[in-house]
């Protein structure tokens, strides 16, 4: 009764091909060098996972010494370095990959209909590259970690006495893990596409991946500069950000955000590239306004270069600068509520299935909405100046990454589980996890918003006792959030032990994705599949492409 | 070399199956080999705009300096030799052409001319270091380095009797970065073009198949592309 039997008579030379992509190669050997970018994307997945744990107890730790004014369980000095790799973790080890390398890598060139992405060694060398740059992070961490937050703003990091180069140069090496795989997927996109999968065919989440890559190829180049340049000036002196050899600090903050803004929309467009998936799959229905998602992912990736100044507002730019920026990061909106009416105008007499995923994704619409709009309140120059460094921009940018990114990709994780796995996990636990995730998260957060925009200053060790009411809250919520957490950890455990063999289809989606077995054989299709319709056509799609059962049981039903 | 002009080959034979391995180069997710060496270039293609915004963040941070101390940056630059800057780049363009002539007799299979233009490039690319290693090591000599290794004022008098302005030091900073790192590059083009003669040699290429060559050659000329923006905005400023 093995499922991929039932797909179609083999055409394939090669029978290796045809096998469950888990069991094609046996032994650790063959994972580690193997070229399929579904194993590729797997790896990837156990790695980003791993940085999102350890990223997540420094976040605990962080709360934790923050329930009480002064010391709480460690000094300043410790608490500066434990922040910085809060940020420095998350953002480069976990977020930054997580959707595009891990579950990008595996369902990507599937959309497609590829048999693999465009330079399988490439992808193998990029998840290496990956992996020798955490080593060194890693490296920073144990040789003294580093206090300078994740933004290693000169002259601090220039001067600071913790282990900077070592973390510079190890977010140096990850740069170029995440070039690799925007490169990779670019050319994948263009050349890769099975025969009747036109532009305007393209699922969106890839239409979402295509925008991310390119911004992932244009700005990394420029982090990786600037980041050699804080080596060079730690090692060699060099000057050019210190003012008091000539140069400029202030030119640190505009290479540094010429790579970190655009970066912002590295971790959100993919997340807003899964949920365009979820809403349609979950609501039955053709996705509302396709070609307008589409091209509101790549003005996202356009308006993403032009906004860095408003990171700025208060280091010293010209006025008139700031107001261009100011007015620039307004133009955000626009692409952003294209989007978030037109998942809204999806759902909207649609048949809408209540699934974790769904869940994830509507968690999604609403904290992606409240964090783009306080964005707003901070784009805005004369709020700024008060808003500027207080809890206010945590909470902001934690609604958008983590009530955005991260919804989107546990929602995300859960909805391709079963093609990944080939196994089903269980529902009424996934939204218990999925009950405490949304409650905990917005606990901490909404604490930080009260607290911001009365003058809580971010960053800070200590803080007056009027403030503890707001601090303990947020505390209280990230306990919530992180059973949450191990609640879905023990869910997939489950799911991977002991969780039911998955049908190909079990959401009924009309996604591409979905036409192969769970989990695909190695190479994806035993023959290039044509495309004829698009993957939201569900007036055109056949009752058995939407059959959510195992494929023989179909047959069953028929006769 | 009878029917050498003629690169038709690779489209017709392999139509079918996407699946078969007619080819011992064709990765089994292409159609056939026009397609895969396509996919190769336009990767490259992408490869360079990285590079070129990778050198961008010192474009521009040389842009500011220049444009906040004309001045300094004219005076400083006379330190620099302009014969070996120009005899490097001649060197330069020379071995773009090679490079290019190299991937014209690999694509009419003539395996022999292929490996001398690959081997004229690499000695082109050997010149260059030589001709830098001696400029380095002259800047070395008269303090002339970035940051706080610069010592060139204090022994400027005893060498030239010009003084220097305040602050060449930022010039020279910026120098060795961009400098430096074409330097890098160059090497990294050398390993590049090293491995893609290799492979010749080892008789890898055909008319059908000649894609490690193109997008070598198309690195290289990245190399020199640089150069070519890098030698007068250091060595000629006006």
């Amino acid at each position: 009764m093995a499922t991929e039997v039932a797909i179609a008579p083999s055409h394939n030379e090669e029978p290796h091909l045809n096998v469950n992509y888990l069991k094609a190669e046996k032994g650790v050997w063959s994972w580690l060098t193997t070229l399929d970018h579904k194993r590729i994307g797997v790896m990837y997945l156990c790695s980003v996972t791993l940085a999102f744990f350890l990223g997540g107890m420094f976040a605990l730790l962080i709360r934790l010494e923050l329930l009480t004014p002064g010391r709480t369980i460690m000094g300043a000095a410790t608490y500066n370095r434990v922040f910085t790799l809060h940020g420095a973790i998350m953002v480069f080890l976990f977020i930054i990959p997580s959707i595009p390398a891990a579950l990008g890598n595996f369902v990507l060139p599937i959309m497609l209909g590829a048999k693999d992405v465009a330079f399988p060694r490439l992808n193998l060398m990029s998840l290496y590259i990956y992996v020798i740059g955490a080593v060194f992070c890693l490296f920073s961490i144990v040789s003294g970690a580093v206090d300078t937050g994740w933004t290693f703003y000169t002259p601090y990091s220039t001067t600071s006495s913790s282990s900077v180069v070592s973390m510079t140069l190890g977010v140096f090496i990850l740069g170029f893990s995440s070039i690799l795989t925007g490169l990779n997927f670019i050319v994948t996109i263009h050349k890769l596409r099975a025969p009747g999968m036109h532009w305007r065919r393209l699922p969106l989440f890839v239409w979402g991946m295509y925008a991310t890559s390119v911004i992932q190829v244009l700005a990394t180049p420029v982090l990786a500069i600037t980041l050699a340049l804080l080596a060079a000036e730690r090692l060699l002196g060099l000057g050019i950000f210190d003012a008091s050899l000539g140069g400029d600090p202030v030119l640190f903050q505009h290479f540094f955000w010429f790579y970190s803004h655009p970066a912002v929309y590295i971790m959100i467009v993919p997340g807003m590239a899964i949920v365009s998936e979820l809403f349609a799959t979950f609501s039955r229905r053709a996705i509302f306004g396709y070609f307008a998602i589409a091209m509101s992912s790549l003005g996202l990736a356009l308006l993403g270069f032009l906004v860095w100044g408003h990171h700025m507002f208060t280091s010293g730019q010209s006025e008139f600068a700031t107001m261009v920026f100011s007015g620039l990061t307004m133009l955000v909106a626009i692409p952003s509520g294209v989007k978030v009416f037109n998942w809204t105008a999806t759902l909207y007499k649609g048949s809408i299935w209540l699934a974790t995923p769904m869940l994830y994704a509507l968690s999604f619409l609403v904290l992606f909405t409240i964090g783009g709009l306080t964005g707003l309140f901070l784009g805005t120059l004369s709020v700024d100046i008060h808003l500027h460094d207080t809890y206010f921009v945590v909470a902001h940018f934690h609604y958008v990454m983590m009530g955005g990114t991260v919804m989107a990709f546990v929602g995300g994780l859960l909805y391709w589980w079963p093609k990944i796995t080939g196994k089903l996990y269980n529902e009424p636990a996934a939204k218990v996890s999925w009950a405490f995730v949304f409650v905990g998260f917005n606990a901490v957060f909404i604490a930080q918003f009260i607290m911001g925009s009365r003058g809580m200053p971010r960053r800070y060790y200590d803080y007056v006792p009027e403030f503890r009411p707001y601090h303990a809250f947020s505390t209280y919520g990230s306990w919530v959030l992180a059973v949450g957490f191990f609640i879905l950890a023990g869910v997939l455990v489950q799911s991977l032990l002991r969780g039911a063999k998955a049908p190909p289809n079990p959401w009924g989606s009309a996604g591409f994705e979905w036409n192969t077995a769970s989990p695909p054989v190695f190479s994806n299709f035993i023959d290039t599949p044509t495309i004829t319709r698009g993957p939201y056509d569900y007036h055109e799609a056949t009752e058995e492409e939407l059959f959510d059962g195992f494929p023989e049981d179909f047959k069953k039903t028929e006769s | 070399m009878s029917s050498a002009t003629t690169t038709e080959a690779p489209k017709a034979a392999e139509s079918g199956h996407g699946s078969g391995h007619h080819h011992p180069f064709l990765a089994h997710h292409f159609d056939n080999p026009v397609h895969q060496f396509d996919s190769a270039k336009l990767g490259m293609w992408i490869f360079i705009a990285t590079e070129i915004l990778m050198f961008g963040g010192l474009f521009v941070a040389y842009g500011i300096f220049r444009g906040q101390e004309p001045e300094m940056f004219h005076q400083a630059h006379e330190r620099l030799d302009k014969i070996m800057g120009a005899v490097n780049t001649v060197v330069l363009l020379f071995s773009s052409l090679t490079a290019a002539l190299a991937v014209r007799q690999s694509q009419v299979g003539d395996r022999k001319g292929t490996t001398r233009w690959l081997v004229i490039t690499l000695i082109c690319a050997c010149i260059f270091l030589v001709v830098k290693f001696f400029e380095y090591q002259h800047k070395f000599h008269d303090g002339l380095l970035p940051g706080h290794y610069f010592t060139a004022h204090l022994a400027q008098h005893a060498h030239h009797g010009h003084t220097l302005p305040y602050r060449a030091h930022m010039f020279f900073a910026l120098y060795f970065m961009m400098t430096g790192l074409h330097g890098v590059h160059v090497l990294l083009g050398m390993g590049v073009l090293s491995w893609v003669l290799k492979k010749n040699l080892a008789g890898d290429f055909s008319k059908q198949y000649f894609t490690p060559v193109e997008i070598g050659a198309l690195y290289w000329h990245l190399v020199d592309l640089v150069w070519i923006y890098l030698f007068p905005l250091l060595y000629l400023v006006g």
